[in-house]
């Protein structure tokens, strides 16, 4: 065991370190006046900013914009980011799925076309796998394409798209072969979503906000060289993206909690009940530390799935881990910090009085999310029973 | 950057469990505890023989000289292994309040066992609290909760000569010693009340030298008992899982049903952040961070849940099978709820930790 970085790993931190000190723009945060569409503007310059400076692609290869580093150096961007409470890049779903699966199995040809704008945030990318009857059970997608020539014709539904509202690229997943078996006729392929035929509808949340979108495909023509993979084996190229999705969002998740948990333990600090600080309270105390305790583990899982990936190269089905410990570690913090606000944790967003302008109760009810996003906790837990302990698949 | 056991560190913990595996079958933990004492001489000597009773204790003073790392995967595997009887009081818990090698050598060598009194009446773990009294060479009071204590050759004692904290050895047939033993729920663990009415006893430590030796024991058995609790519950995963697989209702093994495979995944989840927490804290010990006394509460905190409820859900996919005499779960459950309150439970470690992140002390 040893967790110390080596001597290039501390330039490179602390090469970045000073670079985002000099140059992290104010958190970009909820509130004001400020559209969703304007904020993502806001993002969009900043990952531009991230990318003349070379900070963008950390671990992708040179040759195509990124920096060639290692998967330890990329732990160590997403650490300092949250650390200097840089907000985050624009182009989530490309730097962080859809890229990494287009330099597993794309052409040559489509790593120069597409990835250099995944990294200038030229072109934003949303993902299109799940559809109003394939959530959990993503591989009974309906949605098809229908070969013309040297073109697929593609209709179906998606839903659930982030950045679907400001995507430019979708990574679609549609069903080529209707004969084939459910896992087998599948095929995933990269749609511009200009293309005539392709409509955005906003998906409101519980939170009342509109992250999310679904997506309509009425004969929209795809050229075959935007195929990733092969035709027919687009669930392979999927669950390379599915477990990219699990092992990368550890690092950067770690330390916004950590700010969540700090911020909370200072507003114990701050709020005065029942004659004393709310700290001085043995029972939010405890709360306190348990929440502590449990953020502590999560870092220290996370450090270990990327050791090894590290040196095993590809993230495995343990990664599930992860997903079902944050999100469900999230629920419970939210509703610790709920206890400890009082009525005014129930604040929302512009009113008079809210604590963290709305934060807290927007906090609350977006976590909600956390156990459904990308595979739920019961997914999550089929996968360990099945692909890591060995039990008999359930369904 | 390597959050893993070394080839070498991985090669010793193979090497344990394969000799626990033949030497300390369950079988056998069963005919042990049994015994009045729950310890097996014989066993000892050859665990000792492995070089485990002196794996963290220097090369000078008899021991291995191996590190906190090595110390924890040795005990995982005897966790696994539920091993019986006074190992852990001599090398975990008493070892490290000495070091002087006349009195460390025997130990190393498998040739004594002893254990340590810390803990009194009110059952609090710090230290401040403890009033055993030292004067002219006696001490006079009474400790709880001592582990295998009738096994030891002698016992050593956390005391206060006159407000001045110590630690004094008391040899097992010293005049006014009394050993009572305690019915307690971990059947492979004894537990006693020792009394002292103006016992002789020899000075280990005192003041500043003796808060040191406290305060390095407390760690390192901790350490010790962290790592003996990760290595029982993924041996009860273990147990559950062939269990899920073998049984059928329905005509269909019971871990099929999502039911059941989902409290196996639990189990899986907290038993692999066990092991995350205790390595964490092994290393922070190891290599004296700043920061190895809140890594040591978290593991402790989180380990104590982790295995009650591993426990819990073992129990429960067994059904009434769970439920016998005969099921094994049962020895590590009980094993798992001592574990819970020996060494401070888990509101004692929340305060430590809320002193140190809350109030930032």
């Amino acid at each position: 065991m040893d967790l110390t970085l080596s001597a290039e790993q501390i330039a490179f931190r602390d090469e970045l370190r000073q670079w985002l000190a000099a140059n992290a723009p104010a958190p970009i945060t909820r509130g004001g006046n400020e559209s969703l569409a304007q904020r993502f503007e806001k993002l969009r310059g900043w990952q531009r900013q991230l990318h003349d400076a070379g900070w963008a692609g950390v671990a992708w290869p040179k040759a195509y914009g990124g920096r060639g580093a290692s998967l330890i150096e990329q732990v160590i961007f997403l650490e300092e980011m949250a650390r200097a409470q840089a907000p985050p890049m624009a182009n989530t779903l490309g730097l962080g799925l859809i890229g990494p699966t287009i330099i597993h199995f794309g052409t040559e040809e489509q790593k120069r076309r597409f990835l250099p704008k995944i990294l200038s945030a030229e072109e934003i990318w949303c993902q299109g796998f799940s559809e109003p009857n394939a959530g959990s059970d993503v591989a009974s997608i309906r949605s098809e394409a229908r070969l013309d020539g040297d073109h697929f014709i593609v209709n179906g539904h998606k839903v659930w798209n982030s950045y679907g509202w400001v995507a430019d690229w979708c990574a679609l997943v549609v069903r080529t072969d209707p004969a084939a078996a459910k896992h087998k006729g599948l095929t995933y392929i990269l749609v511009d979503m200009k293309s005539p035929g392709v409509e955005v509808r906003p998906i409101r949340q519980i939170s009342g906000e509109s992250e999310f979108a679904e997506l309509y495909f009425k004969d929209v023509r795809v050229p075959v060289a935007n195929v990733l993979g092969k035709v027919n084996q687009g669930w392979e190229v999927a669950l390379g993206t599915l477990m990219h999705e699990r092992a990368t969002l550890g690092a950067s998740i770690t330390i916004l909690y950590r700010r969540s948990f700090d911020r909370l333990v200072e507003l114990t600090r701050a709020v005065r009940r029942n004659g004393r600080a709310v700290c001085e309270d043995p029972i939010v105390r405890q709360k306190l530390a348990q929440a502590y305790t449990e953020l502590e583990v999560f870092r220290l899982n996370q450090m270990r799935a990327v050791s090894r990936v590290s040196s095993t190269g590809v993230p495995g089905p343990e990664g599930s881990i992860l997903k079902i410990f944050w999100s469900e570690f999230n629920q419970r913090f939210q509703q610790t910090a709920q206890e400890i606000l009082g009525p005014y944790g129930m604040l929302e967003e512009g009113s008079p009085h809210a604590i963290d302008d709305g934060a807290w109760s927007y906090g609350f009810l977006r976590t909600r999310g956390n156990t459904i996003e990308a595979g739920t906790s019961e997914i999550q837990r089929n996968i360990i029973g099945h692909f890591v302990l060995g039990l008999p698949k359930s369904y | 950057m390597h959050f893993e056991l070394s080839e070498t560190q991985q090669l010793l913990a193979k090497t344990a469990r394969q000799f626990l595996t033949n030497e300390c079958p369950i079988a056998e933990v069963r005919r042990i505890m049994e015994t009045p004492t729950a310890h097996d001489a014989a066993l000892h000597r050859k665990m000792a023989d492995q070089g485990w009773a002196g794996i963290a204790i220097p090369e000078e003073q008899g021991g291995m000289g191996l590190g906190m790392i090595e110390l924890a995967a040795t005990f995982e595997q005897m966790g696994r292994a539920l091993v019986p009887g006074a190992f852990f009081a001599t090398v975990a818990l008493a070892a490290p309040l000495l070091d002087d090698p006349a009195h460390l050598g025997p130990i190393c060598e498998g040739m004594q066992l002893a254990t340590a009194a810390l803990i009194e009446a009110d059952a609090d773990w710090d230290p401040a609290s403890w009033s055993t009294a030292a004067s002219n060479g006696t001490l006079t009071g009474a400790k709880m909760f001592v582990p295998d204590a009738a096994e030891a050759a002698f016992i050593l004692v956390a005391a206060r000569d006159h407000g001045v904290p110590g630690i004094y050895r008391v040899a097992k047939d010293a005049p006014g010693l009394t050993v009572t033993a305690l019915k307690s729920l971990d059947l492979t663990r004894r537990l006693y009340e020792v009394r002292f009415d103006n016992t002789p006893a020899e000075t280990i430590a005192t003041g500043g030298a003796a808060e040191q030796a406290l305060k390095k024991a407390l760690r390192i058995a901790t350490l010790a008992l962290t790592a003996e609790m990760a290595g029982g519950m993924a041996r009860v995963l273990d147990i559950t899982v062939e269990y899920a697989k073998a049984r059928k209702q329905f005509d269909t093994p019971i871990g099929k049903f999502q039911a059941v495979q989902h409290m196996c995944a639990d189990m899986y989840l907290w038993s692999e952040s066990t092991k995350a927490a205790v390595y964490y804290a092994a290393y922070a010990l190891d290599k004296d961070l700043p920061e190895a006394a809140s890594a040591l509460s978290v593991a402790k905190v989180y380990a104590a849940d982790a295995y009650r409820e591993i426990g819990n859900r073992g129990i429960q996919v067994h059904g009434g099978m769970g439920f016998t005499w005969e099921n094994d779960v049962h020895l590590y459950y009980r094993r798992a709820k001592v574990s819970e309150t020996m060494l401070g439970d888990n509101v004692y470690h929340r305060e430590l930790l809320a002193r140190a992140v809350v109030d930032r002390l």
